[in-house]
């Protein structure tokens, strides 16, 4: 499939059930001019945009069932705690989790991430006792375990990658020892493209008995995930990368571990019975969802799952790794760009730097030609690091990039290469 | 290229971005700063000798973007036998220049650092422009410490 050009591919993905343009067409603001030219919109790895149906479905929420959920006997509570709750069993089932008790809403990843520091971190890691992450993480999977061990004394290890942007799987294996109490790892590295290997990493942790939360913002746009599957014990995403609203998130946890775990905030919802001298918390999964939700943009995911499910998960996948194929293979026909991370498991990531041109002279050059991509650090300052580059240029891909896409993308790079060269 | 473009990225900007003027290491500074932009990952340091007020030489070394590449290149030309005073109010120019509240200056008061007053129309960029002169305030206040622009 790599040496499809434009028309080979759209050929290719017709045949696999995804048909770009008719998603394209389902996507409003695709339509629209950048600066006199049509947007080609390559920074979905920071926030995918929305389909029509998510759009409305807001909308229409507001203007016919919004009120608050859990609390009135009135018909319009009543409709809202429906359509609310039924979006928890569209995640469950999307993710594929036993029950949907074990699928919590929050604003998004960064807060699920938070929530499994404070509470099973809280509760379950002492002085001297370990968190295992890798070198490849994002800031928000990086930064409230820092704040969990400095709180706890407890110590942030960190597993090594090479230079293709992959991890050292034995280098990890040799990390996990008897102190680790918790393993938090991406799924798929936002700034690399790196999709990690998820089962054996959970393999080797459960075979010491240590419990696997998986970052999953990146990757659950991209492929289908499995949480019984994969076998991990928390799983958390944002419903924006995932074509939903910003502003909701999802953690799932294996319930076991949920039951035991104290609230992370305390409020309405989340108790069931409230005295002056106790509380007697709610059951799962209102236990963690204090204070009234994000009831809309609830909503809102629910809608990009019945999209996303009208498409398919595997079709995605498939239709992004040729379009990833084509990107690369065109981008390193470039003279002077090296690519940074060239995982051989990857996703529809392209990470780079040009010789002479600084990301952001990249970035702005290449948005007077309508395309949007990311320059910058990615918040993942320790991957920059590691790769001694300041910042990288980031183009990432979605379910309605195409090859033309990509080809406007060349025709920017050679002429910021030629005008700063 | 565009002439949008070229607005933003003149010909003398590509130019000290290419040949960045005293680029070096000072050995007699008696200030150093380090300027740091987190958000783009822009890192300079700022050598100055300031002799009795006098701003004798300075120059500097780091990595950034053109924009703060030719921006902090074009400072050290220009601060160069400028009393620290004349130095702060340049620096002030600057500011009000890049981010538009310019009600109470004139363009031509920056002379030749006007081929960077394109970046009041890229808020995303304004801050790769000043700061060197964020690094330069902080030299001059003797703030042995670095600056960020965040």
């Amino acid at each position: 499939m790599s040496s499809l050009g434009s028309e080979g591919l759209a050929v290719g993905f017709s045949d696999r059930g995804l048909d770009v343009d008719k998603v394209r067409a389902d996507f409003p603001i695709l339509s629209r001019t950048v600066r006199g030219k049509p947007l080609v919109y390559l920074d979905n790895a920071a926030t995918a945009q929305k389909p029509r149906s998510v759009i409305d479905a807001i909308s229409h929420f507001y203007e016919n069932d919004y009120s608050n959920i859990h609390r009135g006997v009135h018909t319009l509570s009543e409709r809202s705690t429906v359509l609310y709750e039924e979006v928890r069993e569209k995640v469950q089932k999307f993710i594929n989790a036993r029950s949907e008790k074990e699928i919590i809403f929050l604003r998004g990843t960064t807060e699920a991430i938070n929530l499994v520091a404070q509470s099973y971190g809280g509760a379950n890691v002492g002085p001297g006792d370990e968190i295992l992450i890798s070198a490849m993480e994002h800031h928000s999977n990086i930064v409230p375990w820092q704040m969990l061990c400095q709180r706890i004394g407890a110590v942030l290890k960190v597993a090594p990658i090479n230079t293709d942007g992959e991890l050292l799987l034995d280098e990890f294996a040799a990390l996990l020892s008897d102190k680790t109490r918790l393993v938090s790892i991406t799924h798929m590295s936002n700034a690399l493209g790196s999709i990690n290997p998820v089962e054996e990493i959970i393999g080797l942790a459960h075979q010491k008995g240590i419990p696997v939360l998986l970052d999953g913002a990146q990757a659950i746009p991209h492929m289908a995930v499995d949480v019984q599957k994969l076998d991990c014990d928390f799983y958390a995403f944002s419903g924006h990368k995932l074509y939903g609203p910003s502003g909701i998130g999802v953690l799932y946890g294996k319930s076991e571990l949920l039951e035991a775990m104290p609230p992370y905030q305390g409020g309405g919802d989340m108790i069931r019975r409230v005295t002056f001298e106790e509380t007697e918390y709610n059951r799962l999964p209102y236990k963690f969802e204090a204070g009234t939700p994000n009831i809309a943009d609830t909503v809102g995911l629910g809608a990009a799952l019945d999209y996303l499910c009208t498409i398919g998960m595997d079709s995605v996948a498939c239709y992004e790794q040729q379009l990833l194929d084509y990107v690369t293979q065109k981008a390193m026909e470039l003279d002077g760009l090296r690519l940074v991370g060239t995982a051989a498991n990857k996703g529809a990531i392209l990470s780079f730097v040009l010789d002479k041109v600084h990301p952001h002279d990249i970035g702005t050059v290449l948005d007077h030609y309508g395309i949007a991509i990311r320059a910058g650090h990615h918040c993942a300052m320790p991957v920059m690091d590691f790769f001694q580059v300041p910042a990288t240029a980031r183009a990432s891909f979605a379910m309605y990039n195409t090859c033309e896409e990509v080809d406007v993308l060349m025709q920017g790079l050679k002429e910021v290469i030629e005008v700063f060269g | 290229m565009m002439d949008d473009l070229r607005e933003l990225y003149q010909e003398v900007i590509f130019d000290h971005n290419r040949n960045p003027r005293n680029f070096h290491v000072m050995e007699n500074a008696n200030r150093t700063v380090e300027g740091f932009n987190p958000l783009c990952g822009d890192r300079l340091t700022l050598y100055l000798n300031v002799q009795a007020d006098i701003i004798e030489d300075a120059s500097f070394q780091g990595s950034g973007c053109a924009i703060s590449t030719a921006s902090v290149s074009l400072m050290t030309e220009m601060v160069k036998g400028m009393t620290e005073q004349e130095a702060q109010n340049m620096f002030k120019i600057f500011q009000k220049i890049t981010t538009g509240k310019d009600d109470d200056v004139k363009l031509e008061e920056l002379g030749k650092l006007q081929v960077l007053a394109g970046v009041k129309d890229y808020p995303a960029r304004v801050k790769c422009a000043t700061l060197a002169w964020h690094t330069l305030d902080a030299a001059i206040k003797n703030e042995e410490k670095s600056v960020s622009t965040e």
